[in-house]
């Protein structure tokens, strides 16, 4: 299957690309790993009249590192992020999550930015980047905004970016305590899209208390999902067998799943409570692993 | 690592394929690395509706989009009397719709334009107003006297297709009625699809100058879609040329003959241009030919003693809008009566009701001969069923019931004589390596603790090799296959098949067989499939048949072949006939073994030396109509845990003894043994085509289909045993389904063995991790 | 549009229209049909190709994209008559029966082996999931990349030895 005929433009400044789909405004859609967005029109389920190819413009590429966040590039690829061992550390849920998206190949082209713009509510990143309280850099004609990952997400393939607004980057913030995270995945088969993801990540601090934690739910709503009461029961206590299956259950709750061919709607909610269980008792023993390793 | 190609008596060893010279190199020619000169592309244009009238076809926006050369509707095909098509089954099915359209995706129009992706623009602009009709979706509901007749042209106002029936009928149920335990369950395979990695296509290249067509096509039977194509569209036999090229899969998907097939020939004929239509995949999965979709009712009788006493099975298979299976004639439920087993019924009997709904047409083999796979998932399924009622070890009932390898030939009370078997001994093979008392113990201990493991059997017998002249014919061509063999005079040789290969490693074990019989190497025989024009007529390669009759065929030319050359051999020994014996690789004179000449020397004689008044040359053709089917046979273990919180199984052993007779190439059987499981694999977790209440199709391409990737797919062991065919040329059996066919009953038993402490008997497949965690919450066991 | 491209070591160009995606830029521009395509929804792998050495799904790559690239197909493999040790690997050890998938599984493994020189049986499962394979269940592909890994990594200590 084929594309319809489309205009192809390939900017390679950020301010020109930004004037290309200020001009094309709707009849243009902009690409970056192009592994959504090319099935699709493959299907002819997208039909733009301009593609507006992002991947020649300089800005976009690489990642930066400060005291307090690391800045995702928008062109950094999945498979950047997932065979990097260096941010492992301090971002470990990174890796956790990269390494579960799509397929190796696609991972190879597709774009965490340009995964947060597409919007699927069963993508992995944007529960990862939420769980995380990442923000994106969006660029416009009237200049950069920073927009939180739970403010981009509105509903299922939806967002807050105006037509002519670029992603130019992802800044996470960067843990302060000792961190542990998990990413789980539930699939039908590898490439599928999850039946249910959990992303969580788990800082503590000297005493053992959790200082910061964030869980993040894919597949369970018209978007990615931060299960906030989870996160609340579990500030300022020790993680332990108790506090997990309270923050588990309270997982569950937010959890807002439909029925359909990947199991019913109350299903999906219980495999949110046992993958956050898991989750939390994985970062555990890594944490307490850690403690040991550091001692 | 396998041998070369060069060792001498191939037959049964382990040697590397030829055809994969080609293929590591990217150097296969599929059909859709084909270009001719001036060639157009074909898109065909597809109802969004499972049932509807259509009310008008308007092609205008089409047709005036530069670069379109032609729009085809089912009103310009019945012009030309080609609005509808013959299928393999004896039906009928529509080219391009006419009147109304019967399942969703069926081809209503077809575009011809210069390139692919304009053929497709053409296509979008075909505007086609419907009158949404409601859809049957339900086959049960389809024999229902409310619901709404499918097939207008049809005489008979029902949409039952056919009843068919075998066996005892009052004898099952008087033993039914007599049995001490009766277990009944009902069974449900669902629709499911081929899916090669290559999808279907052909290019129609018709030279009106002399009325002639080439027509390469993906098929798995190129005579018979010549023969078919000659009846259909009225072109002289002799003037159709069918080229299959490299078939990048099958499994039974590239039988028949499809729409867009038809399409491309008429629009060739009409442009005198070549026309190539490839379909994509989600045509293919829409489109194409599905497998299986029975549902079954088993009643199961037994004595006292867990003893077999009779088997009752009611079916209702769905067919779709059109019955498009490629089963023999005389079958229209394929050889599903081969359903009692490799167990001794007394008596039996099955029916099955096909049934017409608003989905796409089919009920192909898959990887299949004819419903062997129902048939098999059925009797294997009962069995454990009945193992659970009587509380007895399901290995312990299998040996109690096993037909006894003294009994073969055996007459199965559904009208088969098995060949040969030794049914215990293969499966204490697949015991033994599974060691089957450990984890029985090991089981034992889980479930102490609470965990659920499963042990799964799979004991089937199958039934290949279609057929014999008496029984076996497709639109009334007997079931026979073909080889013809020529010897140059260098002693190498070419031998031509009617079958065609899609990766079952034809050019080396065709080769091997015919190498071992003429004293020479694989190496030195070229095996050519596919070319209508060179081979000799065959019915081609689906239902594991091309072993079991052209491998026959290949093995008796070439006795032939060395018939004559003995004669040949005797003159340059200067000895009688009668004193040249041949030791496998040479021809000797009787009592002096010094004195031999190989089979080189005497293909060279053929040709320069030969006795007085022979016939010169060195060649023999064979077609091979086989006394009786064969009846490969296995024993599969599966071994599985189960995840309490997700309901996700694990398989994390899989171990498959298979008997396929006498064995030519035993890496390619592993592999084919790895494809078929692999295959069985998906049946049993992930794969199905589901319809909604409308009838839309909800797994139209990969996204939703699913293919195991390396990932989930288990790692195999696998085992043999030789049981040889007494009846086979060379004693083989063919191999290449049976992984597919027993395979699926091993996962499923050994899911239900995991919960079988629960009371549950019965989980429909696929086993989706949500099915059986629903089965687990409700027991209270869920994590 | 105009592209320019290194195809397996040699420079390439073509006119295309920029709906083109690159596997068909080189099986139809370039006559390079060892690529193959075998879904429409980036599932299936059959047409992986290397992109500046990274292993793509080519049916999920526009021609225009690659313009001033180097681009390696299963053509590009064999080397002065000489198959690439994957591809004999394949041969020795039945790791391909229809051949339909294998350029993909080729081209795929034969990055793996550049960021694992011994990958392990599950690191090649991981590796090759994007890569579907109908036919050989794909025990036989993870025994053909192992044998790879072995002669490669023999043939490199040889030219260490010589150095």
């Amino acid at each position: 299957m084929f594309p319809n005929a489309f205009d192809y433009a390939a900017p390679t400044s950020l301010e020109e690309a930004v004037d290309l789909l200020g001009r094309y405004g709707d009849e243009a859609k902009l690409m970056a790993g192009g592994q959504s967005l090319l099935p699709m029109m493959k299907l002819r389920l997208a039909a733009p009249a301009w593609l507006v190819d992002i991947n020649r413009v300089p800005e976009l590429a690489g990642r930066t590192e400060t005291d307090d966040a690391l800045f995702l590039g928008a062109l950094t690829r999945h498979a950047a992020i997932e065979w990097d061992r260096d941010l492992d550390a301090d971002y470990p849920l990174l890796g956790e999550t990269a390494a579960l998206i799509a397929d190796p190949l696609v991972r190879n082209r597709g774009t965490v930015a340009g995964s947060l713009a597409h919007a699927d509510p069963a993508a992995d990143w944007a529960a990862c980047l939420l769980a995380l309280g990442a923000s994106v850099t969006a660029r416009g004609p009237r200049g950069n905004r920073l927009i939180t990952v739970e403010d981009l997400l509105v509903d299922a393939l939806t967002t807050t970016l105006a037509p002519d607004e670029i992603i130019t980057g992802v800044t996470v913030p960067r843990p302060t305590g000792r961190v542990a995270a998990k990413s789980l995945k539930l699939e039908r088969k590898v490439g599928d899209f999850a039946i249910v993801g959990v992303s969580l990540q788990v800082e503590v601090g000297i005493d053992g208390d959790v200082t910061r934690v964030g869980i993040g739910l894919a597949a369970v709503g018209s978007t990615a999902l931060r299960a906030r009461e989870a996160e609340t029961v579990l500030l300022g206590r020790r993680l332990g067998r108790e506090t997990i299956r309270e923050a588990a259950a309270l997982a569950a709750s937010a959890a807002d799943p439909v029925s359909d061919r990947r199991g019913s709607a109350a299903y999906k909610r219980d495999i949110v409570r046992v993958f956050v269980e898991r989750g939390l008792t994985a970062v555990q023993a890594r944490l307490a692993e850690g403690q040991a390793l550091g001692a | 690592m396998a041998l070369e190609i060069t060792e001498a008596h191939p037959l049964g060893k382990a040697i590397k394929r030829k055809e994969d010279a080609r293929f590591v190199r990217g150097q296969g020619r599929y059909l859709d690395d084909i270009k001719l000169p001036d060639m157009l592309y074909l898109a065909l244009v597809r109802s969004p509706y499972a049932h509807a009238r259509i009310t008008h076809i308007d092609t205008s926006r089409a047709q005036a989009l530069p670069g379109v050369h032609l729009v085809l509707t089912g009103e310009d095909l019945a012009k030309m009397n080609l609005a509808w098509m013959p299928t393999l089954a004896g039906d009928q099915q529509m080219v391009l719709a006419t009147g109304k359209v019967l399942f969703q995706y069926q081809e209503v129009a077809a575009v011809v334009a210069d390139s692919r992706a304009l053929a497709e623009d053409g296509a979008q602009l075909v505007d086609v107003a419907y009158e949404p009709l409601p859809a049957v979706v339900d086959p049960f509901w389809a024999l229902s006297p409310e619901a709404p007749v499918l097939r207008e042209d049809r005489e008979e106002a029902s949409n039952r297709i056919f009843h068919w029936e075998v066996g005892d009928s009052r004898g099952t149920d008087r033993a039914l009625a007599d049995a001490s335990t009766v277990v009944t369950e009902r069974i449900r395979m669902p629709r499911v699809h081929p899916a090669p990695l290559e999808p279907c296509g052909c290019i129609a290249d018709y030279n009106a100058a002399r009325g002639h067509l080439t027509w390469y096509v993906t098929s798995q039977a190129p005579h018979a879609h010549r023969t078919v194509l000659a009846m259909v569209a009225g072109l002289p036999e002799h003037k159709i040329h069918v080229i299959s090229p490299d078939i990048g899969g099958g499994f039974g998907n590239k039988v028949p003959v499809f729409p867009g097939y038809v399409a491309a020939i008429v629009a060739s004929i009409s442009l005198h241009r070549p026309v190539k239509w490839i379909e994509a995949r989600t045509e293919n999965l829409t489109s194409t030919n599905f497998a299986r979709d029975y549902h079954m009712e088993v009643a199961l009788g037994a004595d006292r003693d867990g003893r077999v006493t009779a088997l009752r099975v009611s079916t209702v298979a769905d067919h779709g809008a059109f019955d498009a299976a490629a089963d023999p004639t005389k079958f229209p439920a394929g050889l599903f009566s081969i359903v009692t087993g490799s167990y001794d019924f007394p008596v039996a009997y099955a029916a099955v009701d096909g049934v017409y709904t608003n989905k796409a047409p089919g009920g192909v083999a898959y990887r299949c001969s004819f419903r062997v796979t129902e048939a098999s998932f059925l009797i294997e399924r009962a069995m454990n069923t009945l193992a659970l009622r009587l509380n007895m070890d399901p290995a312990e009932l299998r040996q109690r019931n096993f037909i006894p390898p003294e009994r073969f030939p055996y007459q199965s009370p559904l009208g088969w004589t098995y060949d040969s078997g030794d049914y215990a001994a293969t499966l204490q093979k697949a015991l033994d390596i599974v060691d089957y008392p450990a984890l029985r113990r090991e089981q034992a201990e889980r479930r102490a603790r609470g965990e659920l493991m499963g042990i799964g059997l799979s004991t089937f017998t199958e039934i290949v090799g279609a057929g014999p002249s008496s029984t076996f014919d497709i639109l009334g061509i007997k079931m026979f296959d073909s080889c013809e063999i020529r010897v140059h005079p260098t002693g190498k040789v070419i031998a031509r098949l009617g079958t065609r290969h899609q990766g079952q490693g034809h050019e080396t074990t065709f080769a091997q067989v015919i190498a071992e019989e003429l004293g020479l190497t694989a190496d030195d025989v070229l095996i050519e499939e596919g070319d209508t024009d060179t081979a000799p007529y065959g019915l081609g390669t689906y239902a594991s048949r091309s072993t079991p009759l052209a491998g026959g065929a290949a093995a008796l030319a070439a006795r032939r072949v060395r018939d004559k050359a003995k004669k040949i051999a005797a003159h340059l020994l200067e000895v009688d006939d009668a004193e040249v014996e041949w030791d496998g690789q040479h021809f000797v004179a009787m009592g002096a073994p010094d004195r031999s000449v190989p089979m080189a020397a005497v293909a060279l004689a053929a040709y320069t030396n030969l006795p007085h008044g022979m016939e010169p040359g060195l060649e023999a053709t064979y077609y091979y109509d086989p006394p009786n089917l064969t009846f490969p046979n296995g024993a599969y273990v599966a071994v599985v845990d189960i995840d309490k919180g997700t309901g996700a199984v694990t398989v994390r052993r899989f171990v498959a003894v298979d008997d396929c007779g006498t064995v030519i190439n035993p890496m390619v059987v592993d592999g084919q043994i790895h494809g078929g499981l692999t295959e069985g694999f998906a049946i049993a977790f992930m794969q199905e085509i589901p319809f909604d209440e409308d009838g839309n199709c909800l797994a139209p391409n990969f996204m939703d289909y699913l293919v195991p990737t390396a990932v989930e797919t288990p790692h195999w062991e696998t085992g043999r045993t030789v049981t040889p065919s007494p009846h086979h040329p060379i004693g083989a059996k063919g191999v290449g389904e049976s992984p597919n066919v027993g395979s699926p009953a091993a996962f499923a038993n050994a899911v239900i063995d995991a919960l079988s402490p629960l009371g549950v008997t019965n989980i429909d497949i696929p086993l989706f991790p949500w099915k059986v965690w629903e089965v687990l919450r409700q027991h209270g066991v869920a994590e | 549009m105009r592209i320019r491209v290194t195809v397996n070591g040699r420079p390439r160009s073509a006119d295309v229209e920029p709906r083109t995606l690159l596997a068909y830029l080189l099986r139809d521009e370039f006559n390079l049909t060892g690529t193959h395509v075998g879904c429409d929804t980036t599932s299936c792998g059959a047409c992986t190709v290397l992109w500046d050495g990274v292993p793509v799904k080519s049916c999920t790559v526009l021609a225009g994209q690659v313009d001033g690239a180097a681009v390696t197909t299963v053509e590009g493999l064999e080397h002065d008559g000489q198959l690439h040790p994957l591809q004999q690997g394949f041969w020795d050890h039945h790791g391909l029966q229809c051949g339909f998938c294998t350029p993909g599984m080729l081209m795929t493994t034969h990055a793996v082996l550049q960021r694992r020189p011994h990958p392990t049986e599950a690191e090649i499962r991981h590796a090759i999931s994007g890569n579907l394979c109908r036919c050989t269940g794909y025990q036989n592909i993870v025994t053909a990349v192992q044998q790879a890994a072995a002669r490669l990594s023999a043939r490199d200590t040889v030219q260490e030895v010589k150095v």
